[in-house]
């Protein structure tokens, strides 16, 4: 399978403090990679090293090109949809201007038809103030404003955060549906393992800034240490 | 009944001059939270170059108004990426500090173009009145009113209906998300200067032919278009407008019924109305508290 994202030895600080130490990872075409680990193992500043958010070192390599220390615009200009933490929607604009947000790479008259098959209600809650959406409607808005860049990666951080249990469901069954009948390639960091295990192909585990384990998975789950430390069970 | 009216009109005329240069305050400020304390000079030294087309290239009035709000936008951009985006990792106080030291540098800079004397500056009005109802209203306020608010009309479809202008509203909200979609939030922010140069040429080149042009001209202006905004909410592009017509109208009713606001008192009673409003309702009239979560 061709790799649509490579980390090679890609290390991150916030001023003094390091984050990552030398991560190395992959995604395929069409592949759902989830990153799990604690609080503070690295998850989502390796989203961030990836979408030029934070200082990185290490290469980042999009279907086959470096990317150059590029700002965050031109790593979304190369076909990166990063979903940050906290959803990054704007609140004050209306559900549609989001929309019309995300389109903002794409020349002519946005088309929001395609979205709107996966996220049809949508439609009848254009005018409403993207604040006061619910958070389980604010984490779809932002995955709907997202696929609508027409991205060959999505990389969601966190999107069970602060959701009910069913709510977070119901996203990862549209993010599902994204990556098997749009054939889009997904990196989700989760807290939550056991579902990202359950919609993942292949996971890595972080412990501190390194990879601490890789696999399937299946793999996974039939791993003591990610039993006892990450599924609880 | 008639002054009243003819008063109305004038602090109308007065009141859209000083939201004009608030609504360009306010346009900064929402995307970058710096007050540019140079705008008023900026209006001052476009009005300046309007002039020299008018007297010196014998360019008539509208198509001079034309190329100097041309000038003006690529002024404002060339501004944001030689002086203010060097200093996008400093403080706001920083970059506030650089305006003051642009409105001295170009105060300075108009004096030694073309002399500190004051000049006349034409008006594209009559200076005949209608007279409706026994009221005369005169065809300068009407005109200056108009223009300016065609301008500011201009300026709300761009921003209601273009997806460069959704963008930077988006882009002032929250620059970290609108880069993480594309935007290149950066050169949003010059065309913003762009917009709130070429506004303040407006304001500039409405108020030349009442107060003549010198390179003072704008410093009391700036002082009313600071009230209207901070009455407005410095927030709030609707309120900088309604904050500069209230003013405006205010200002001309306190000085025709109540003796002792001379034209001398006008400034005062301007910057009385900012400390009252910044104590007792600090987001103004349209302003909206922002609460942040931590």
């Amino acid at each position: 399978m061709a790799a649509l994202l490579e980390l090679d030895d890609v290390s991150a600080r916030y001023g003094q403090v390091a984050a990552l130490h030398g991560i190395s990872l992959t995604v395929g075409e069409g592949e759902i990679v989830a990153l799990l680990g604690a609080n503070g193992a690295g998850k989502t500043t390796t989203l961030r090293a990836v979408s030029g958010t934070v200082r990185r070192s290490g290469d980042v390599v999009v279907g086959g090109r470096r990317l150059h220390r590029a700002g965050p615009e031109a790593v979304a200009r190369a076909g990166i949809a990063h979903v940050p933490e906290g959803r990054g929607i704007f609140a004050e604009l209306t559900v549609w201007e989001n929309l019309r947000m995300g389109a903002y790479m794409r020349r002519g008259r946005p088309d929001f038809r395609q979205a709107l098959e996966y996220f049809p209600w949508l439609e009848s809650r254009r005018h409403q103030q993207a604040g006061t959406l619910s958070g389980g409607e604010q984490q779809m808005l932002a995955l709907a404003r997202a696929f609508l860049a027409r991205p060959r990666l999505l990389m969601l951080d966190e999107p069970s955060l602060g959701l009910a249990p069913l709510v977070t469901r119901e996203v990862f069954r549209v993010v599902g549906e994204l990556n098997q009948k749009e054939g889009l390639a997904v990196l989700v960091v989760e807290q939550n393992a056991a579902i990202a295990l359950a919609a993942a192909r292949r996971a890595y585990v972080l412990e501190t800034g390194a990879v601490a384990l890789s696999g399937t998975a299946d793999e996974l789950r039939a791993n003591d240490a990610v039993r006892t430390a990450y599924l609880g069970y | 009944m008639q002054t009243f009216f003819q008063t109305l009109f004038t602090g109308l005329s007065d009141g859209a001059i000083y939201g004009s240069l608030a609504l360009a305050l306010v346009l900064i400020y929402k995307a970058t939270e710096v007050i540019n304390f140079a705008q008023g000079e900026m209006a001052m030294f476009t009005t300046y170059i309007a002039w020299s087309l008018i007297t010196h290239h014998g360019f008539s009035f509208w198509p001079a108004f034309f190329a100097t709000l041309a000038i003006a936008f690529v002024g404002g951009v060339a501004l944001q990426r030689t002086i203010v985006r060097p200093l996008e990792r400093a403080s706001v106080l920083t970059v506030v500090m650089a305006t003051i030291a642009l409105l001295v540098i170009l105060n300075g800079l108009a004096a030694w173009i073309w002399s500190p004397q004051l000049q006349f500056f034409p008006s594209p009005f009559p200076t005949s009145s209608w007279v409706v109802g026994g009221v005369h209203i005169s065809k300068q306020d009407v005109g200056t009113f108009g223009v300016v608010m065609a301008c500011v009309l201009v300026l709300w479809l761009f921003f209601r209906f273009t997806k460069l202008g959704l963008a930077m509203r988006a882009g002032a909200l929250n620059p970290d998300a609108a880069r993480l979609l594309g935007v290149r939030t950066s050169w949003l922010l010059a065309l913003g200067w762009g917009f709130a140069a070429a506004l303040g040429a407006v304001s500039g080149m409405m108020v030349a032919p009442t107060v003549f042009l010198t390179p003072n001209m704008m410093q009391a202006v700036l002082i009313y278009a600071f009230a209207a905004a901070v009455l407005g909410g410095l927030e709030s592009p609707v309120g900088a407008v309604a904050g500069g017509l209230g003013l405006g109208v205010m200002l001309n009713m306190l000085g025709q019924y109540v003796h002792p606001v001379t034209s001398e008192l006008r400034l005062p009673v301007a910057l009385a109305i900012l400390l009252v409003v910044l104590l007792v309702k600090p987001a103004g009239l349209f302003g909206r508290v922002v609460v942040r979560r931590v």
